[in-house]
């Protein structure tokens, strides 16, 4: 584990009775890319703001860099915050805007002069430095308000649904450039965001938040392919789940009885909360495939029937309802260039393995 | 205790108290405060000269058993009433064409060629309504000129009707803009709504456009009929003897008779008969409004 | 003919009976003739040339200037105090104390004067200009408010937040990011403010004492016939003058909310 930067102590935020932070307890280490990740009103912005200095825990202890915050105001914490509408300066050039955050710094006038260029090349901004700052498009204001925060040389940078405002191609383009910055500067960032994707995307570590509390904190892969509660299933991708029954333990894991695809034996790994007796089996689109004429499943295979199809060009998406279940299951196949597109109430056999699958309460 | 006493300093509510004590210590001691003691006073006896610490309802009962008083107080609220009608009835269609038919970057020309008769020189403005409503006025002299009549007509200055027109006049952007501001705040989806679903233009504007600006409709009667029944510079030059407001005999009983506990009393008399006619107003118009839902 | 071009034919008359009064200003400021009727007699500019000189009128003008500005100065740093209160932070009685503070704006100004008075004469405050400043203040206060609201609610909240995260501190944060976004507005509730105050007679009449102020002036040159056509000229240089002030106003307002990237919503009020 890398030098903790931040550490977060059963920190509680009360606003009158509404119970925002139920008790957030973690540890953030240097250089991470770490994700708030969550739906509206889960807390994220909070926490992330009671990092930053703007709301003060009504319980609970935050240390950053080992020295506890308590009392110590968002203007003195070696924080820097990249804010959602980017805060740009509307009166102040882009250069002003940059430099904003030396005011007090002792360097001589040349010296400041020479960061705010550094930064504005950094962040791809070079020669914008006399331009008005609300002449700026959005991905520039985002990229001012980085070399904004970044000049100043916290130990976190912390970005509030920082690519929202934007469009799809800046988006992901911004993804990318967040990402190069981070290694470039080496600095913990933080970031909140309700979009699943980018949060797989960009970061070291995700914590998944609901109603004020972590539900899961995990690396993104982990996260996605091992999700602790159908909650967090629900919530990163799509996930399809089953009835299902717990038949027995064994030495390494379970047997189970999955409605439609019948016996399995389960790891340990894949029931994190050791549900027994009646449960659900969760597992993601891409892990079913369709088999065609002729094909033969490498594990497991059950049938079923084509009840939906939704095309998206580089996939499609069918609804299989499988022999003996109610509802239809979700499964995705890439379009490669050959593969024939079925029409709905064909029938077919669904290729699956034990080892896809997640066992929930 | 100094991380306490931080935590104070920070939070919302003592900043914003912090902020809001030297306008609101300014209108307690200038507003709240001659207020009260008006109120005060209107119970106390009036010595000549001097106030005497007497408490009577004398000064009520002298106010509403003079003839003059009562005419005077009666007139005052039928002219408020009047000019208030007047006024947003004629604003209405001004606000609806500002908001629904002017492009929207026009918009602030019009609200800024309403506004400014309103900020110049109120006084020339109610002398000038003397000028075109006088025996030799500007409408006499043009009405005699297009032979529409034999002689100039009387009726029209130094009477109710007079005080009437010129405060129709005076308070007219008043009523424009909280109507204005309403209208603005439609979202104009619901119109096409109402439209696709079958209704005319009209029954559109019955059924959804005049029940959503009823809100700057009653901001509007309001803001214009309280303070028209305090003007005193419009029936003192317009109204002549049987024009006379409320405000003229406060200004009698206060710096000409010195009486401050009549003028006060007659001043509270009509600031109690405005509010609950307002009252009355807005718990009649929720009723209306309840009504249609 | 549309409904559209019926509702602007309305406005449009409705704007001819809005400005009635004030074209007939310069008509009869420039009649050669003391009787304020058709038909007019010639032109003069004598109305003009006959209120320089008018020891009484200069005096009004003076007082009324010193009257307008103190007012304009102190109900917009009061104006200040209470929109930023009110758009930036919530605290217990908010809306009964905003309210107290915007009464004036639908008390009859008479009231004001006579309650005013009372208190005034009751602790035994000699009336002067410095009263009328008082009264004036309370009037202009809610006005100033209402513009200020407007250039504090377009103000990203989050402007301040950054410059406060950026090492500034509250104070600092005003001066250097608040005040200039919301400059526009403050000039704009300065020229408004003047303007009200320059053009209150009520609260003059009442507290002025013997000290005549431009709009008490008027008012008493009215009973004497020989005396309005003068009185005409000064209000059509009087109606200029707070056009033009009402114009930089509007100018200003605008372009603080376009600064602060705002929308503009239109009018004063």
């Amino acid at each position: 584990m890398k030098r903790p930067i931040i550490e977060l102590e059963n920190v509680q935020k009360y606003y009158g009775d509404y119970h925002a932070l139920r008790g957030i307890t973690t540890t953030i280490g240097e250089g991470e890319f770490f994700s708030l990740l969550g739906p509206s009103g889960c807390g994220k912005t909070t926490l992330l703001r009671t990092i930053a200095g703007f709301e003060d825990p009504s319980s609970g202890v935050l240390k950053i860099d080992g020295k506890d915050m308590d009392g110590v105001p968002a203007n003195v914490r070696p924080t820097n915050m990249v804010f959602q509408s980017y805060a740009i300066f509307p009166h102040l050039t882009v250069e002003e805007n940059v430099g904003f955050g030396l005011r007090r710094d002792p360097r001589s006038a040349a010296d400041k002069a020479r960061a705010v260029q550094e930064h504005l090349e950094m962040v791809g901004l070079k020669g914008y430095g006399k331009r008005a700052a609300h002449a700026l498009s959005g991905g520039q204001r985002q990229r001012v308000a980085l070399a904004r925060a970044l000049i100043l040389k916290p130990k976190v940078l912390l970005l509030d649904e920082p690519l929202s405002a934007l469009d799809k191609k800046m988006r992901e383009q911004m993804q990318v450039e967040l990402i190069r910055l981070q290694r470039q500067v080496g600095i913990t960032f933080i970031l909140v965001t309700h979009d699943q994707e980018e949060a797989l995307v960009m970061s070291d570590r995700i914590a998944v938040m609901f109603e004020g509390q972590i539900a899961q904190l995990d690396d993104p892969e982990t996260l996605y392919r091992l999700p602790k509660s159908r909650q967090v299933a629900d919530f990163i991708g799509t996930m399809n789940f089953l009835p299902a029954q717990v038949l027995s333990e064994t030495p390494d894991g379970f047997e189970v009885e999955v409605a439609g695809l019948g016996r399995a034996a389960l790891t340990a790994r894949q029931a994190p909360g050791r549900p027994t007796g009646d449960v659900a089996v969760g597992f993601r689109p891409e892990t079913l495939t369709i088999l065609y004429e002729g094909q033969q499943a490498a594990d497991r295979e059950s049938p079923g029937i084509v009840e939906e199809v939704v095309y998206y060009g580089d996939m499609t998406y069918y609804d299989v309802k499988l022999d003996g279940v109610a509802a239809p299951v979700r499964l995705s196949m890439r379009n490669v260039f050959g593969r024939p597109v079925l029409d709905r109430g064909t029938r077919t056999r669904v290729a699956w393995a034990p080892g896809a699958l997640v066992l929930f309460r | 205790m100094a991380n306490r006493l931080h935590r104070l300093g920070r939070s919302e509510a003592a900043n914003g108290l912090v902020l809001v004590s030297p306008p609101a210590i300014f209108a307690v001691l200038l507003l709240a405060a001659p207020l009260g003691l008006l109120f005060l006073y209107s119970f106390l006896t009036d010595g000549y000269l001097t106030i005497l610490w007497e408490f009577t309802f004398q000064n009520y009962r002298d106010a509403w058993s003079d003839p003059l008083v009562r005419t005077v107080m009666l007139r005052s609220l039928g002219v408020s009433m009047m000019v208030t009608a007047i006024t947003v009835l004629l604003a209405f269609p001004v606000a609806y064409f500002v908001s629904f038919h002017v492009r929207p970057d026009r918009k602030s020309l019009w609200l800024f060629l309403i506004t400014i008769p309103f900020w110049t020189s109120y006084l020339i403005r109610v002398f000038l309504w003397k000028v075109i409503l006088g025996y030799n006025g500007v409408l006499n002299s043009g009405l005699l000129g297009l032979g529409l009549i034999d002689e100039p007509l009387t009726f029209i200055l130094y009477n109710v009707n007079a005080v009437v027109i010129t405060l129709a006049h005076a308070y007219a952007p008043f009523a424009i803009l909280p109507i204005f501001v309403a209208l603005e705040k439609i979202d104009r989806s619901l119109l096409e709504a109402g439209r696709d679903l079958g209704e005319s233009d009209l029954m559109t504007f019955w059924r959804v456009t005049l029940p959503l600006s009823m809100s700057g409709v009653v901001a509007a009667v309001l803001i214009v009929f309280i303070p028209t029944i305090g003007d005193y510079v419009t029936p003192q030059l317009v109204g002549g003897p049987e024009g006379r407001m409320v405000a003229n005999i406060i200004h009698l009983q206060y710096l000409r008779l010195d009486n401050y506990p009549a003028g006060s009393a007659i001043a509270v008399s009509a600031m109690v008969m405005v509010t609950a006619i307002s009252l009355l107003f807005l718990f009649l118009n929720r009723r209306f409004l309840r009504g249609r839902k | 003919m549309t409904a559209a071009r019926w509702f602007k034919m309305y406005a449009l008359g409705y704007l001819v009976f809005l400005y009635a009064p004030i074209l007939l200003l310069p008509i009869f400021a420039f009649n050669d003739g003391t009787i304020i009727a058709f038909p007019l007699q010639g032109f003069t500019t004598k109305w003009f040339s006959q209120m320089f000189g008018n020891a009484t009128l200069a005096l009004a003008v003076k007082n009324s200037l010193i009257i307008a500005v103190s007012s304009a100065v102190l109900a917009t740093c009061l104006g200040v105090f209470a929109a930023r209160a009110a758009t930036r932070y919530t605290f217990p009685g908010k809306g009964g104390i905003i309210g107290l503070i915007m009464l004036p704006l639908v008390l009859p100004e008479i009231i004001v004067a006579v309650s005013l008075l009372g208190v005034l004469l009751g602790l035994g405050v000699s009336l002067g200009i410095w009263t009328v400043i008082l009264g004036h203040v309370l009037i202009c206060t809610p006005y100033a408010i209402a513009i200020l609201n407007s250039a504090f609610q377009s103000l990203d909240r989050s402007l301040e937040e950054a410059a406060y995260d950026l090492g500034e501190s509250r104070l600092s944060t005003f001066r250097l990011i608040i005040l200039p976004l919301v400059a526009p507005g403050i000039v704009s509730s300065l020229l408004i403010s003047f303007t009200i105050s320059l053009d209150e007679f009520i609260i003059a009449f009442f507290l002025a004492g013997t000290e005549p102020t431009l709009p008490v002036y008027i008012f008493s040159q009215f009973r004497f016939p020989q005396a309005v056509p003068a009185i005409m000229a000064l209000g059509t240089i009087l109606v200029l003058l707070s056009i033009m002030l009402l114009a930089i106003a509007e100018y200003f307002r605008r372009r603080g909310i376009a600064k602060s990237g705002g929308k503009d919503t239109g009018g004063f009020l």
